[in-house]
């Protein structure tokens, strides 16, 4: 049987971000997949370079706007390694408090986000209608629903009140109801299951192979997650258990967020609990000393490297990021072949991608199938001239005569 | 004619159908509207519903600052919207680039490359935000001089010339 290429994308109704997918089918089936990032790609990175520590901090927190906190606090996180500062107790309680305020609401997202690619909006509204409950309170806290500009060198920018924290642990007993019932249409519904199981496997050796993380790597029993393997913050006070399953598909990876919701739960209730009195933060200085850092971070959709050499100024001298989707892409592609084309959509969204996050820096290949090699900027460079020339424009000649000028003006 | 003309205009107020398209925003926005659609803020009571392609919306909801590689692409979707049709940019990128000013690969606002009907500030903006931007971008259809809060669209913004997508 002859093969179909059906490209799909930028512009496409099943995620909201533009990416394009093309996808060759042998039949009903996936034969090969190839990803074409970069729609997103903002160059935050460089940004980062001209702006001061704090004007970078919330550069940053715009990587992505649903794991926005875990962007901030993993670059903060860094800088504050560089300054070695030694951060107050309350200052990292709150924190923490928001990271895992931040994971239910991503899971929340997600679960909905799920149910809509498998046909099933009444979980979409369910779940996002119990979002907006977390959003309320996340506003309450720090005033902004996405964004939430609470972290700042050396500590978080805004205290809470009892009244707040009481209304926080009310919440979670909420949550924790509701909850239960998205475990038990997880585990009960068949039609669910039905959907959902076997698509998209990933075996635990190609998990491993592939560097997946995250949910999607604890769906096929790979117990990575930074908050137990590097604890940073409070991390390694809390008690708390990573979960994992052994499913591989993504009916694992729902019951893993699912599960992991409760854990974060319990996450809170502690914070809540334990929350002790002092300032929130320290004062940092504008001039952060020469240095380097690297710091992880356990974002909702897995693990967030953030790496920062500072040279004495105000400034960041290098900022990089490795945000959690770019690592698990290349799964995807494993997932996707063999599959029905029908699935591909629920596949995709099961990592949880976020290509904001992700558009960080563009690499350019060749498109020949067999011999796939990056295009080096020379090259592409001379392509521009050859591509210029055949539309009829010739700037040869005045690049040489510009840059004679140049040569007679540095004498 | 002037009855047809009216029939027109209401039913083209009481179901707007919307696209949304993210130009390069960091997901927060595009997060928001659709919370706009859901159960909370439920936008549907007044008609609104998210649509798949550009050949079926009439409002054009853009989140983001127009990044260099999207340029061409929301051109292209502009154009393969039916007349008459509307653009709103949601968040303050949308509306000026806002942080990402300045970064290398960022154009700037949605109105430095297709018309603009109506901007709706904020980082991200709030769903009760773009439900107001969206019933004021209606109210204006029906006549009413600039409702007060929603901006007309520019006149400084270039008319895009049909095929110049690449």
């Amino acid at each position: 049987m002859s093969k179909v290429t059906i490209p799909i994308g930028p512009q496409h109704p099943a995620l909201k971000e533009p990416a394009r997918f093309c996808l060759t089918l042998n039949g009903e089936k996936i034969y090969e997949i190839d990803l074409r990032l970069g729609y997103n790609h903002r160059g935050i990175e460089k940004a980062c370079e001209e702006r001061t520590y704090i004007q970078a901090m919330y550069l940053v927190e715009r990587v992505c706007g649903i794991c926005s906190h875990s962007h901030s606090t993993a670059f903060i996180q860094a800088v504050e390694e560089i300054a070695g500062l030694q951060l107050p107790r309350r200052g990292l309680y709150i924190r923490t408090l928001i990271a895992e305020l931040e994971r239910i609401h991503s899971h929340l997202l997600w679960l909905g986000v799920a149910g809509h690619e498998v046909g099933f909006d009444t979980l979409l509204m369910y779940a996002w209608r119990d979002r907006e409950l977390v959003m309320d309170i996340l506003a309450d806290l720090t005033g902004n629903r996405v964004n939430y500009g609470i972290n700042t060198i050396g500590g978080v920018r805004r205290d809470v009140t009892p009244r707040q924290i009481e209304r926080v642990t009310k919440a979670m007993d909420t949550f924790e109801e509701r909850t239960k019932y998205y475990v038990q249409v997880a585990t009960e519904e068949s039609t669910l299951i039905a959907r959902l199981s076997n698509v998209g496997k990933l075996c635990y050796d190609d998990a491993m192979r592939l560097g997946a993380i995250g949910p999607t790597a604890r769906a096929c029993g790979l117990e990575r997650d930074a908050r137990k393997a590097d604890p940073y913050g409070l991390y390694g006070e809390l008690d708390f258990k990573v979960i994992t399953d052994k499913h591989s598909d993504v009916y694992g990876r729902a019951v893993v967020r699912l599960l992991e919701l409760m854990e974060s739960y319990r996450i809170i209730r502690q914070l809540c609990k334990g929350m002790p009195e002092g300032p929130i933060a320290v004062k940092a200085p504008r001039k952060i000393p020469a240095g380097e850092a690297l710091s992880r971070y356990e974002a909702p959709r897995g693990e967030d490297v953030h790496y920062v050499r500072g040279n004495g100024t105000d400034k960041p001298e290098r900022v990089k990021i490795r945000a959690p989707t770019l690592a698990n892409l290349q799964a995807v592609a494993k997932m996707l072949e063999d599959n029905y084309l029908a699935d591909t959509t629920i596949v995709i969204a099961a990592i949880d991608p976020c290509f904001s996050c992700t558009d960080r820096a563009v690499l350019l290949k060749k498109s020949r199938r067999r011999n796939e090699e990056p295009v080096l900027w020379n090259s592409l460079r001379d392509y521009g001239i050859a591509w210029h020339r055949k539309q009829g424009l010739d700037f040869g000649d005045m690049n040489r005569r510009f840059g004679r000028m140049m040569e007679r003006s540095s004498r | 004619m002037e009855l047809i003309k009216k029939i027109v205009t209401w039913s083209r107020i009481k179901s707007p159908w919307i696209i949304h398209f993210n130009t390069g925003a960091c997901n927060a926005c595009d997060i928001e509207v659709i919370a706009a659609l859901t159960p909370r803020y439920d936008v549907e009571r007044f008609g609104v519903l998210l649509k798949g392609t550009p050949r079926h919306a009439d409002v054009l909801v853009c989140s983001g600052p127009v990044t260099r590689q999207i340029k061409d692409r929301l051109v292209r979707i502009y154009e393969q919207m039916a007349e008459p049709k509307f653009v709103v940019a949601t968040g303050t990128c949308a509306c000026s680039g806002g942080v990402f000013n300045g970064c290398y690969c960022v154009e700037g606002g949605i109105d430095s490359v297709i018309p603009v009907s109506a901007y709706i500030p904020g980082c991200p903006v709030r769903p009760e935000a773009i439900i107001d931007g969206v019933v004021k971008l209606l109210g204006s259809l029906d006549g009413d001089p600039a409702p007060q809060g929603a901006v007309p669209a520019p006149d400084a913004a270039e008319p895009v010339k049909q095929g110049t997508a690449v």
